[in-house]
């Protein structure tokens, strides 16, 4: 019978699809495939941030005629990586704009011979002076990109926010600073290319966008649609580091395998991988915010600048992102916010979970504490009076029409976190001992989906097949990198036909075999490829039905059997669904205003931290992360979800420090860049709200980068809490606490000696 | 690391119970001449450097970065990989155990993770939370925030002391 039987799909703990190869060592990742006849790639890459290449030495002692070598003069159709402004050179030709930036490939039988090959290439430079920092690039000195080092600007005006200045009790003045961070997937970025006269260009690899690579190849190669074929392999993390750049490495790898006429597999070892590839955008963020003495926010003037690196990759979308996620969860009856991509010369910086959103509610969400010390209430009331209810609107005018309680939501995280009894132990535990203890909070919102127009621009597509044994598969470009695609789209199509989860599988992302559902990012696949995969279902058995094969009501064994049937007559069974935008929905580029997102999840997180102040280390000791996502699909993955972006999160804030010296990272290896490991989490405590949600599959909404936004503001201002200092930079390691306290002690003394 | 220094030669092993004989260079990881020459894909690289412990495996019932270890270090040992615990019955519960805990997601880790844990519960029946977090904080997780990873351990030792 369709429907009863099956209801608990969505909502129950369906184990992952591609568990148990996983769990046995079975699941094929890129570096587990071998083609015969197979080369290995490596990348010669820039040693300075900036110059033009004067000559190309190659080095003796090395047999030169066993290696394959490629230049830029050897890429058949144009020289740079296909995605929004086209800047970024495949191959530097005759300049260099960043350290690390790949000039020449090497590929060779044995990958032993290869360090030494690229080590005695030598490249002779006349360096050009760079710029390292968002306040160089700011200063245009000197120039390194286009007329003014900025790759993307946005302004929001809301009201008139030169009229509150006036009527303010308190005008509230911060500046806030986020470092950048690697994203630390534990499987590199791979890639395999084989190339064919007749079929063209195939790439295997570790990614995420298959059809963000498969534009990148046509360009690159000059090759059509039909002769480029690109396959996902089993992933092993990508948390947005595997969204634009395999476009990179499998543009490198294709031109060595077209030159060589072998299939070739470039694997990067760590170093490579963290020195070369993109991370989250620096970022620096100034609030200025009229109060007034009950603690309403009047209105305020923010400004946000993010350090987009050599390249504009995707710069301008993480800008909008952090844009529009500024203002945080609260009610600005007028503000100004202007925000800027600047261009530098590191490596270009790129998507990671959050895109944009951690660095503006870090800055938000520090203010707000800010604004409570300074009007003398308390964070929790400074939250509860300045928060967005529905029929209010956001900052760029979007009107909040779902029922969210914040305040609810509030107050359920603080009698879980038991925040009252907390502050009140640690004021009394604090007066003595090493150890100082606070709690803070930060209360936040996360648009799911891509924002304004751009689910419309995107496009999507996606199939369901019944195939010729009787069961369903879901045919969709949208990938699983850990967050449980496989798991949910499967749910969601056994939900929708009122089948066993174990009758409906998933096509591996091939290209030549699925259609492009967007790209596997924004918290979208759920909500959006969720709700076009359930629809596209929902054709299947309206297709069976039509041709007189299956009754309105059936069981899975009829079902089956519809399917055969239909096969055997007809050849194939497929059913396809197109993103058609809401009615009603309205957004406008130029002014950035309008409904900036088909859904906002919302969260309220508390952190408890230790700070000793003999090692001046601080130590999360209890989380509690509450939010509302629409609904829960999968319990066991939508906690995992969370639990993994709390990590995440303390990572950010606590430990995850990037060394720059001159544009390179200097610290590219995980025995000096730390992340969190078994030892450093603590006990994470996980709740949901569920209010559902009209755009997404089964009320649905983005889940996957939530959970990145709100640790470090909640981390920083328990630290606030605990020692009266405030920080307002992340990450925030032992040696700057210490500096703090130095400061705050002598600046106490200071003032004593002014009394005296 | 150098690893191709020296002249190649044979070397013998006994891996996940049967003898096998490369040859190699006395240097090469023992990683790599697993995953290369013995095809055990299952053991992973993360690091190259012993901080991640997606390459561990056990020799001589120790657990091991496999990536520090020259194969000829290896000469005459036992080496288990995941191929090899993946047989034995204590490994299964930990791999069902992971699949309803949660403790695989993108599962590159995965394999480690469980040879570091059944290294635990060969030697320790009953862990304590505290124990399993000091057993796998060798193993690094980017996902999951190693929670239910810690679940999934102390769930399968459960189980396998009922029995």
């Amino acid at each position: 019978m369709s429907g009863s039987q099956t209801e608990h799909i969505v909502g129950s703990s369906t184990p992952r699809k591609e568990g148990r190869d996983k769990v046995r060592g079975r699941a094929r990742y890129i570096d587990d495939l071998s083609f015969p006849n197979m080369l290995y790639g490596a990348t010669v890459r820039s040693r300075i941030p900036r110059g033009n290449i004067k000559s190309i030495q190659f080095g003796a002692g090395i047999a030169w005629d066993e290696f394959v070598v490629v230049s830029a003069k050897d890429i058949p159709g144009k020289n740079y990586i296909a995605l929004m402004e086209n800047d970024q050179p495949c191959l530097a030709e005759s300049t260099v704009n960043h350290p690390e930036e790949a000039i020449l490939l090497l590929a060779h039988s044995d990958r032993h011979r290869l360090p030494e090959a690229v080590k005695a290439i030598s490249i002779e430079y006349e360096p050009l002076r760079a710029v390292f920092t968002i306040e160089d690039s700011e200063r245009k000195d000197p120039i390194i990109w286009k007329a003014d080092n900025t790759f993307k600007s946005f302004l929001i005006e809301k009201g008139n926010v030169d009229s509150v200045w006036a009527q303010a009790d308190y005008i509230v003045e911060g500046e806030y600073s986020t470092g950048a961070q690697e994203q630390l997937y534990i499987e590199t970025n791979g890639v395999i290319a084989q190339f064919d006269r007749d079929r063209g260009i195939t790439v295997w690899g570790s990614l995420q966008c298959p059809y963000y690579v498969h534009k990148a190849l046509m360009t690159l190669c000059g090759l059509p649609e039909h002769k480029v074929r690109v396959v996902q392999t089993e992933t092993g993390g990508a948390f947005g580091g595997k969204e634009e750049y395999p476009s990179m490495i499998a543009a490198h790898a294709s031109l060595l395998a077209m030159k060589s006429g072998r299939p070739v597999k470039i694997i990067y070892d760590r170093g490579e991988d963290m020195a070369a590839t993109t991370k989250r955008h620096p970022s620096r963020t100034r609030h200025r915010t009229a109060v007034s003495k009950e603690g309403k926010i009047l209105g305020g003037e923010i400004e946000l600048v993010i350090d987009g690196g050599a390249y504009l990759t995707l710069s301008p979308v993480v800008l909008s992102r952090a844009t529009i996620h500024a203002g945080g969860p609260y009610y600005w009856p007028h503000v100004r916010i202007r925000t800027k991509a600047v261009a530098t010369n590191a490596p270009p910086h790129g998507a990671f979970r959050g895109f944009g959103a951690p660095q503006a509610l870090f800055a938000m969400e520090r203010h707000m504490d800010r604004i409570a010390r300074t009007v003398g209430v308390s964070p929790v009331e400074i939250r509860r009076s300045n928060f967005l209810r529905p029929g209010q609107t956001t900052t760029t005018e979007q009107v909040i029409d779902e029922p969210i309680d914040l305040g609810n939501l509030l107050d359920r995280a603080l009698k879980l976190a038991d925040y009252d009894g907390k502050r009140e132990r640690f004021a009394k535990e604090n007066q003595s001992g090493p150890q100082k203890k606070g709690v803070g909070i930060a209360a936040f919102l996360h648009g799911a989906g891509f924002t304004g127009s751009g689910e419309r621009y995107l496009n999507s597509v996606v199939g369901v097949e019944g195939s010729a044994d009787g069961g369903v598969r879901i045919l969709v470009s949208s990938t699983e990198f850990g967050q449980g695609t496989n798991t949910v789209l499967c749910q969601i199509a056994a939900e929708a036909l009122g089948l066993p989860y174990e009758e409906v599988t998933i096509a591996r992302p091939d290209t030549m075999e699925v259609p492009n559902s967007g790209p596997t990012v924004a918290s979208r696949t759920a909500m959006v490829v969720g709700k076009l995969v359930a629809s596209a279902a929902l054709g299947l058995k309206q297709t069976l039905v039509a041709a007189g094969m299956l009754k309105e009501a059936y069981t899975a064994e009829e079902f089956g059997a519809a399917c055969r049937s239909y096969v055997s007559a007809h050849g194939s069974l497929r059913s396809f669904a197109r993103y058609e935008s809401p009615e009603g929905i309205f957004w406008d580029d130029q002014k950035y205003r309008g409904e900036a997102y088909a859904a906002f999840a919302w969260a309220i997180y508390v952190a408890e931290v230790a700070v000793d102040l003999a090692t001046y280390s601080a130590r999360v000791e209890d989380f509690v992360a509450l939010q509302e996502i629409g609904r829960v699909m999968n319990p066991v993955l939508a906690r995992g979800q969370i639990l993994g972006g709390v990590a995440q999160g303390i990572g950010f804030a606590l430990y995850e420090k990037v060394e720059w010296h001159d544009g390179r990272m200097a610290n590219s290896q995980m025995t000096n860049y730390i992340i969190p490991t078994a030892a450093d989490v603590p006990p994470i405590r996980v709740f949901f709200d569920e209010l559902g949600n009209r755009h997404g599959a089964f009320g649905a909404k983005g889940i996957g980068e939530l959970p990145m936004d709100g640790p470090a503001p909640a981390i920083v201002n328990a630290i606030e809490d605990a020692l009266g200092i405030p920080f307002d930079t992340v990450p925030l390691l032992p040696e700057s606490i210490f500096e703090g306290v130095v400061a705050s002690r002598a600046n106490q003394t200071d003032s004593l000696a002014g009394v005296r | 690391m150098t690893t191709n220094r020296g002249s190649k030669r044979e070397i013998s092993l006994v891996v996940n119970g049967e003898r096998r004989t490369v040859r190699a260079y006395p240097m090469e990881r023992l990683l790599d001449v697993l995953r290369e020459q013995l095809s055990l894909t299952g053991t992973k690289e993360g690091c190259g450097e012993g901080e991640c412990g997606a390459c561990s495996v056990l020799l001589d019932g120790e657990l091991v970065d496999s990536c520090l270890i020259p194969v000829a270090q290896a000469e005459g040992a036992q080496i288990l990989t995941i191929e090899g615990v993946a047989e034995n019955s204590r490994s299964n519960a930990l791999g069902e155990a992971f699949l309803e805990c949660g403790g695989a997601q993108c599962g590159i880790c995965t394999p480690g993770m469980i040879v570091a844990a059944v290294h635990l519960l060969d030697r320790s029946s009953a862990p304590t939370r505290e124990d399993i977090r000091e057993a796998l904080s060798g193993n690094l997780c980017r996902c999951t925030g190693y929670l239910q990873i810690l679940e999934a351990v102390a769930e399968a030792a459960r189980r396998t002391a009922a029995r």
